[in-house]
C-alpha cells in the first residue's frame, strides 16, 4: 500500500508497538547488567535502532507513505552514517 | 475559496484583518509580513552587530589599549560573532527573500504551514532575547568566541548559559522554516511548474531547505552537552573527566560549515535570479546551475574538518578533508562560470541590483581562491588563526551573504514596497560599501600572512598600518550602509509607485501587483510547455 490511498491503522497496531517499544526500553536498561565491555554501547544503540525503525515505520506512518519520502528518509540517514564514519575513522587513525 | 481581490481589493501591506496595527504584523501568518518581519529584525541584529564591529576596529586603530580592555574586547568579539552569525546570516536571505518570494515564485497563496511560519519568527525573537539576556544580566558577557569552544566554554566565569540556549531556540526556528520551505516546493507548486522550471532562488532555497533540516539538529544537540557539561560535569568533553574536546569541535563544525552553505546558497540563488534579469538572457548551464546546488549542499556537508587542521586531528582526517574541501571549490566555480557566460552576449542594464551582483561575484572569488589557501594543509598551518582567516570568513560570508543580500533587496525591493527607491543614492551607497569593504577586509590578507594573530585587542608595531587602513576601511563601509539604509527607508514611504515589472523579469512574482495583494493571485497561474523564469527572447 503506497500513494495517497486512504490507510486506516487498526487501533490493535498502535497498541502492539506501544508495548514492544516499552519492552524495548526494558531490555536496553536489563542489558546494562551484563558485562560486555566495550560492546555495551553496541548493544544500547541496537535497542534504538530498532525503536527508531518501529517509530518511523507505524507511529509516523512511513510504511504508508509514498516511495520518494522514504527515499528522503533512507538519504537522511546515509548522511547520518557517513557523518559518524567519517567522525570515527579520525579516532582510528589518531596517534 | 476567498480570492486576493476579494480581500478588500488590499495590498498585503494595507490589509487589516483580524488585528490591527502592531498586532496585525506580529500575529500575522501572512508569508510576505513575516518575512518583512525577519527583515527589520535582522536589520536591527545586524545594526547592533556592525555597532560592535566598529568597536572592535576602533579597538585595533593603536597598539596596547585604545577604548577598551583585553576582556571587554573578547566579549566583543564574542557577542559580535553571535549576533551575526545565529541571527543575521544564516537567517538572512532564506527568512527574509524565501518568506517573501518562495511563494510568489512558485505560484502559491502561501507557505505549506503558515502559522509554523509565525512560530519561526517568535522562536527567531525568542533567541535574540536570550542572547542580549547573557549580555545584561549575570557575570559578563561571554568571552568564548562564537563557536563556543571546549574546554574555555564550560570554564569560563561569563555568562554563557543564556547564550547557548539562545543559540540553541535560534536553531529551531531555522529548522521550522527549512522543512515548511522542502514542504512547500514539494507540495504547492503550481499547474505546469516542473522541477526543471522552477527559478533557480527556489532551487537554492530547496538545497538551504535540507542543510538546515539535517546539520541543526546536531549543533542544538551539541550545545545541550555544552551546557549538560558546564552544569553537571558529564565529562563529554572535558579531558580532565575522560572527554574529548576534539570532539566537540566535529560536532560544532558538522553543522557549522554547513551553516555556511545556509548563508551562501540563497545568495547565489539571488545572483543568478538576478544576472539573467539584467542580461536580459536565458541563464547559461540552468541545469549545471541545479546541479552544482545540490552538489556544494551534499559535498558541503562532508567538509568540516578543515575548520581544525591544527587541532589535533589524525593526518589521515586532514588528508581527506583537504581534499573534500578542493572539491568542494568546482560546483561553487561552476557557478561563477555560469553567470560570466550569462553575461556573454546579454543585452546589459546596469542599475544597482546588477552592481551589486557583480560585486558579490568578485568578493566571493576572493574569498573563494583564500579558501583554497586555508584548504591546503601546508599553507592553513602558517595562516591558521591569523588575521588571514578573518579576511577570507568575512569575504565569504559578510561579502556572500551582504553584497547578495544587497543585491536582492534593490531587485525586489519595488515589488515588495510597491515603490522605487532613489537610484543615484542607491549606487553611491553601493560604491561607499564596497570601497569600505575592501578596504576594511584586503589588509587582514597581508597582516595574516605576516603573522598578525586575531583574537587579540593588542598587536605588534610592525602591524599598524594595515590596522589603520582596515579601521578606516570599516568607517566608509559604515557611511556606505547608513547611505543604504536611509535611501531604502525613505524610498519605502515616498518613493516613485513601482511597476508591476520595472526589470522586465519572467518569473512569476513579477506579474503580480506590486505589492503583492494579500493571496498573491488571483487566479492560479498555469506554466505552460514553453513557458519558463529565464525564457528571455
Amino acid at each position: 500500500m503506497s500513494g495517497d490511498k486512504p490507510h486506516i491503522v487498526p487501533y490493535r497496531v498502535y497498541l502492539i508497538i506501544l508495548v514492544a517499544l516499552i519492552a524495548l526500553t526494558l531490555g536496553s536498561i536489563w542489558i546494562t547488567s551484563i558485562e560486555m565491555a566495550e560492546y555495551t554501547v553496541a548493544a544500547a544503540l541496537l535497542f534504538a535502532v530498532v525503536k527508531s525503525y518501529l517509530v518511523l515505520t507505524y507511529f509516523m506512518h512511513l510504511k504508508y507513505d509514498k516511495r520518494y519520502i522514504k527515499a528522503m528518509v533512507g538519504f537522511v540517514f546515509a548522511i547520518f552514517l557517513v557523518v559518524i564514519i567519517i567522525t570515527f575513522l579520525d579516532y582510528l587513525f589518531r596517534a | 475559496m476567498q480570492t486576493s481581490s476579494a480581500v478588500n481589493g488590499a495590498n498585503y501591506l494595507t490589509y487589516q484583518g483580524k488585528y490591527k496595527g502592531l498586532l496585525g504584523w506580529i500575529f500575522s501568518t501572512d508569508h510576505k509580513r513575516i518575512g518583512l518581519l525577519y527583515m527589520y529584525s535582522i536589520a536591527t541584529m545586524f545594526a547592533t552587530g556592525l555597532l560592535l564591529g566598529l568597536a572592535m576596529k576602533f579597538e585595533l586603530l593603536a597598539p596596547g589599549k585604545t577604548i577598551m580592555e583585553a576582556q571587554t574586547y573578547n566579549a566583543t568579539f564574542t557577542v559580535h560573532g553571535v549576533i551575526m552569525i545565529f541571527m543575521v546570516v544564516v537567517p538572512g536571505l532564506p527568512a527574509v527573500f524565501g518568506n517573501l518570494m518562495l511563494p510568489l515564485m512558485i505560484g502559491a497563496k502561501d507557505v505549506a504551514f503558515p502559522k509554523l511560519n509565525l512560530l519561526s519568527w517568535w522562536l527567531y525573537v525568542t533567541g535574540v532575547f536570550l542572547v542580549l539576556a547573557a549580555l545584561l544580566f549575570g557575570p559578563g558577557a561571554p568571552d568564548t568566541g562564537w563557536t563556543f569552544y571546549a574546554p574555555y566554554s564550560f570554564k569560563t566565569g561569563t555568562n554563557l548559559l543564556p547564550a547557548v540556549f539562545g543559540a540553541f531556540v535560534l536553531g529551531f526556528s531555522s529548522i521550522l522554516t527549512g522543512l515548511n520551505f522542502l514542504v512547500t516546493i514539494h507540495r504547492l507548486r503550481c499547474p505546469g511548474l516542473k522541477w526543471t522550471k522552477l527559478p533557480l532562488f527556489v532551487w537554492t532555497l530547496y538545497g538551504t531547505a535540507w542543510i538546515q533540516l539535517l546539520a541543526t539538529p546536531v549543533v542544538g544537540i551539541t550545545l545541550v552537552l555544552v551546557a549538560l557539561e558546564r552544569v553537571f560535569g558529564v565529562g563529554i568533553f572535558d579531558p580532565a573527566l575522560g572527554g574529548d574536546p576534539i570532539l566537540y569541535q566535529h560536532l560544532f563544525w558538522i553543522y557549522s560549515h554547513p551553516a555556511v552553505y545556509i548563508m551562501i546558497l540563497p545568495a547565489m540563488g539571488a545572483i543568478s535570479e538576478i544576472i539573467p534579469t539584467f542580461a536580459q538572457k536565458h541563464i547559461f548551464g540552468y541545469k549545471a546551475i541545479i546541479a552544482s546546488t545540490m552538489a556544494i549542499a551534499f559535498v558541503g556537508y562532508l567538509v568540516w574538518g578543515h575548520h581544525m587542521f591544527t587541532a589535533g586531528m589524525s593526518g589521515t582526517a586532514q588528508y581527506y578533508f583537504s581534499l573534500l574541501t578542493f572539491i568542494v571549490a568546482i560546483p561553487s566555480a561552476i557557478k561563477v562560470f555560469n553567470w560570466i557566460s550569462t553575461l556573454y552576449k546579454g543585452a546589459i542594464n546596469v542599475q544597482t541590483p546588477f552592481y551589486w551582483a557583480i560585486s558579490f561575484i568578485f568578493v566571493f572569488m576572493v574569498g573563494g581562491l583564500s579558501g583554497l589557501v586555508l584548504g591546503a594543509l601546508a599553507t592553513d598551518v602558517h595562516v591558521h588563526d591569523t588575521a588571514f582567516v578573518v579576511g577570507h570568513f568575512h569575504y565569504i560570508v559578510f561579502g556572500g551573504t551582504g553584497f547578495a543580500f544587497f543585491a536582492a533587496m534593490h531587485y525586489w525591493f519595488p515589488k515588495i514596497f510597491g515603490r522605487m527607491y532613489d537610484k543615484s543614492w542607491a549606487n553611491i551607497g553601493w560604491l561607499v560599501f564596497t570601497i569600505g569593504f575592501l578596504a576594511l577586509y584586503t589588509p587582514m590578507f597581508y597582516l595574516g600572512i605576516m603573522g598578525m594573530p586575531r583574537r587579540y585587542y593588542d598587536y605588534l608595531e610592525e602591524f599598524h598600518g594595515g590596522n589603520i587602513l582596515s579601521t578606516f576601511g570599516s568607517w566608509v563601509l559604515a557611511t556606505g550602509f547608513v547611505i543604504i539604509v536611509v535611501n531604502l527607508i525613505r524610498s519605502a514611504r515616498k518613493g516613485e509607485p513601482a511597476e508591476k515589472n520595472p526589470w522586465h523579469s519572467k518569473t512569476l512574482e513579477w506579474t503580480v501587483s506590486s505589492p503583492p495583494p494579500v493571496l498573491n493571485f488571483d487566479e492560479e497561474p498555469v506554466i505552460g510547455e514553453n513557458d519558463g523564469p529565464y525564457n528571455y527572447k
